[in-house]
């Protein structure tokens, strides 16, 4: 068996995208690294008393304060002379990122401590329900933004938090999918290569919230990133820099790929709005391969 | 060495010869000049720490949470909304088990905002495990502050301690204090060591799901080490009083306890008060005495029962109130001597200063005749019963 160091023997579902996502960057980030968790399914399935599947030092406090414990964590590190050899990763899902825990993150950006911030992105809050958070997208059926007669799902788009954290002049800003492991590990490496305040967001598909089998999970993330919905880029320096899709995809493959979306399959004029977000970002990140 | 000093800058003083690597806060009123003298050493290189300015006190909590999950000995301070704002760290803290030392700047809580002294902000995080000393004077709040480093990390213990000092009464109050010098300093209160840290060399889990068959127990512990804390802090007390040669700190104090049929039961600057009141009252041939609360939690219940032996009447005396129940003070005092059956002294409650009103020699002596009065549990003094009229009539 492969060296990992997130240990297999957790409790996370099967074909879990944020379990996937995790063992990626922990591995890469290696042994001499430090971990501050958000409440969340990760927290959950990785550590129910008395077993732990990390293999780092990882520490969970709270919902919205990773980025300030981890901040704790790498001033104390200052304060020993010892940050310059150790990693502090600070992670947590799309809730704990952009919703409650936003503030604590624009601090951390702001004050410019060495973290690497990385936001599992499943696009809702699945520990508690599958619930919309400010990332979920837009249409998308949840159990706080049904589909119904009145309704088709999510009304708002998902709030653009890579650009937040841009927009804080940080030196390195990614976004990543499970459906491109390789990506994960050489953004992950490049972040921790940078002093400074990191962003990383990493599409993370959760079979059981988004309602695809759960082998289907890095052909979901795929689709996903093929069709413009989850543009994959980085801003270094604030200098964006794309990867580009070989081949641009339709929505309806991603959209009929997983239950959430299966209320848009009859509306055509809503998979036109959603068509139109993927138009939008292949456009603003420039996505399309030259001709 | 003595010096007439502020009490905030008292307490950036002795907090700066504990030598703490990392220093996080918010600014908040009357809590600012401490966190602001402690930014001036470092910029000055006189602490060599790393000072974190935060966007808010839930985030210097967890600054501090994190850096003292690291081994590093760290220092905050709040007030009022502040610490209500941070109380979610704060029992998260406790539950972790880090040996924080935070001050907590009394101050009241809105609505209506008032800026002023009572007691109320600590309430809020009564239960959170953590150790709640409170002092009188600010020459007891540069002793407790470095007893409470040397007992929250006592390996024993592994707490939180905070250091309660009533808002500006004691914070922009000016003494003369006896501030223990560096060298002192470092010989009563070792480097913070510890192997329960996050270390790569040694990687611990911290901060796990725990599930029913785990909770109970886990919580029973930080209540058994309270226990065990009536004890320890003692020691800590009393290892200061040989060193330093005064006493300060410790569970209780007493003044003209030892006859006393009528006691006052109070805790903080009111103290003060109370003991220039007692005088008079003795003066005139009156028995009466103060108890002083020191450890709020742990609640030295024995401790209490003893002092209390020959008390005939007391008066818990509250600077806050838990609305619709009772003072949290007569709440713990009645619990800690019911066990005294009928021999129970009158126990009556009463609510001052809440909000900054003036508790005066007045006050207490207004306490002190509706002793012998009707019992009352929950009595307000001083209120202006015609502004009390004019806001019933709109």
């Amino acid at each position: 068996m492969v060296e990992t160091l997130l240990k297999p023997g957790h409790t996370a579902c099967a074909g879990c995208g944020q379990a996937i996502g995790a063992r990626l960057v922990v591995d890469t980030a290696g042994p001499n690294t430090i971990i501050a968790n958000s409440t969340g399914c990760l927290e959950v399935f990785t550590t129910k008393y008395p077993e732990s599947a990390w293999a780092v030092p990882w520490i969970h406090s709270l919902f919205e304060n990773s980025a300030a414990v981890a901040s704790g964590i790498e001033s104390a590190l200052k304060y020993l002379g010892k940050k310059d050899s150790i990693n502090v990763i600070a992670q947590a899902g799309d809730g704990g990122t952009a919703d409650i825990g936003l503030q604590a993150i624009s601090g951390m950006l702001e004050r410019g401590h060495d973290v690497l911030y990385v936001c599992y992105d499943n696009e809702a809050y699945m520990n508690t329900g599958i619930q919309r958070s400010g990332l979920t997208p837009t249409d998308t059926n949840t159990t706080t933004t049904p589909s119904g007669s009145a309704s088709i799902g999510n009304p708002r788009p998902k709030k653009p938090m890579p650009e937040i954290a841009n927009a804080h002049g940080i030196p390195y800003v990614a976004t990543a999918s499970v459906g491109y492991p390789q990506d994960i590990q050489k953004k992950v490496k490049k972040a921790l290569s940078i002093k400074g305040p990191k962003y990383l967001q990493i599409h993370v598909p959760c079979p059981l919230g988004w309602r695809h089998e759960s082998g289907k999970t890095f052909d979901v993330a795929k689709l996903a990133v093929e069709t413009g919905l989850y543009p994959l880029f980085e801003y270094e320096n604030g200098q964006l820099i794309p990867r580009k899709i070989a081949k641009i995809k339709p929505v309806e493959e991603y959209l009929g790929a997983q239950g959430r979306f299966r209320h848009l399959l009859k509306n055509p004029e809503a998979i036109k709005q959603v068509q139109a977000i993927a138009d939008y970002n292949i456009k603003k990140y420039n996505l399309k391969t030259e001709a | 060495m003595k010096e007439f000093i502020e009490g905030s800058h008292a307490v950036a003083q002795i907090v700066k010869r504990c030598r703490p690597g990392v220093v996080s806060a918010y600014p908040i009123t009357p809590q600012t000049h401490i966190v602001e003298d402690l930014a001036q050493m470092v910029a000055d290189k006189e602490l060599n720490a790393q000072f974190v300015n935060v966007e808010s006190e839930h985030s210097a909590a967890s600054v501090v949470l994190g850096s003292e999950a690291t081994g590093v000995r760290s220092y905050t301070a709040t007030s009022s909304q502040g610490l209500l704002l941070m109380a979610e760290v704060v029992f998260n803290i406790a539950g972790l088990r880090l040996p924080l030392v935070m001050t907590t700047a009394n101050r009241a809580v809105s609505a209506p905002i008032n800026i002023w002294n009572d007691q109320q902000d600590v309430m809020a995080v009564r239960d959170s495990g953590w150790v709640l000393l409170f002092a009188e004077t600010n020459q007891e709040v540069v002793d407790i502050h470095l007893q409470a480093y040397r007992l929250a990390e006592d390996p024993r213990v592994m707490l939180p301690v905070m250091v309660n000092m009533d808002g500006f009464i004691l914070t922009h109050g000016m003494e003369v204090v006896d501030m223990p010098s560096q060298e002192e300093v470092d010989k009563f209160l070792p480097p913070y060591k510890t192997t329960y840290k996050l270390d790569v060399d040694n990687p611990l889990t911290m901060g796990y799901l725990a599930d029913p068959d785990y909770y109970l127990e886990i919580r029973y512990m930080v209540q058994e080490t309270h226990q065990e804390l009536l004890q320890i802090i003692l020691e800590v007390a009393g290892a200061f009083k040989k060193f330093f040669k005064r006493e300060s700190g410790g569970l209780i104090q007493g003044y003209r306890l030892e006859d006393a049929e009528q006691v006052f039961v109070a805790m903080g600057s009111v103290c003060g008060t109370i003991r220039d009141t007692i005088d008079e009252l003795r003066d005139k041939g009156k028995k009466a005495g103060l108890l002083k609360i020191v450890s709020y939690r742990p609640f030295p219940k024995q401790a209490i029962l003893a002092a209390l032996a020959k008390a005939h009447e007391v008066a818990v005396v509250d600077k806050s109130i838990s609305l619709g129940g009772f003072g949290p003070l007569y709440t713990d005092l009645t619990s800690a001597l019911s066990s005294l059956g009928s021999q129970m002294p009158k126990m009556s409650g009463f609510v001052l200063g809440l909000g900054g009103r003036d508790i005066t020699k007045k006050s207490i002596l207004d306490v002190f005749e509706k002793l012998s009065g009707k019992q009352v549990d929950c009595e307000f003094i001083g209120l202006k019963q015609e502004l009390l009229a004019e806001e019933k009539n709109g």
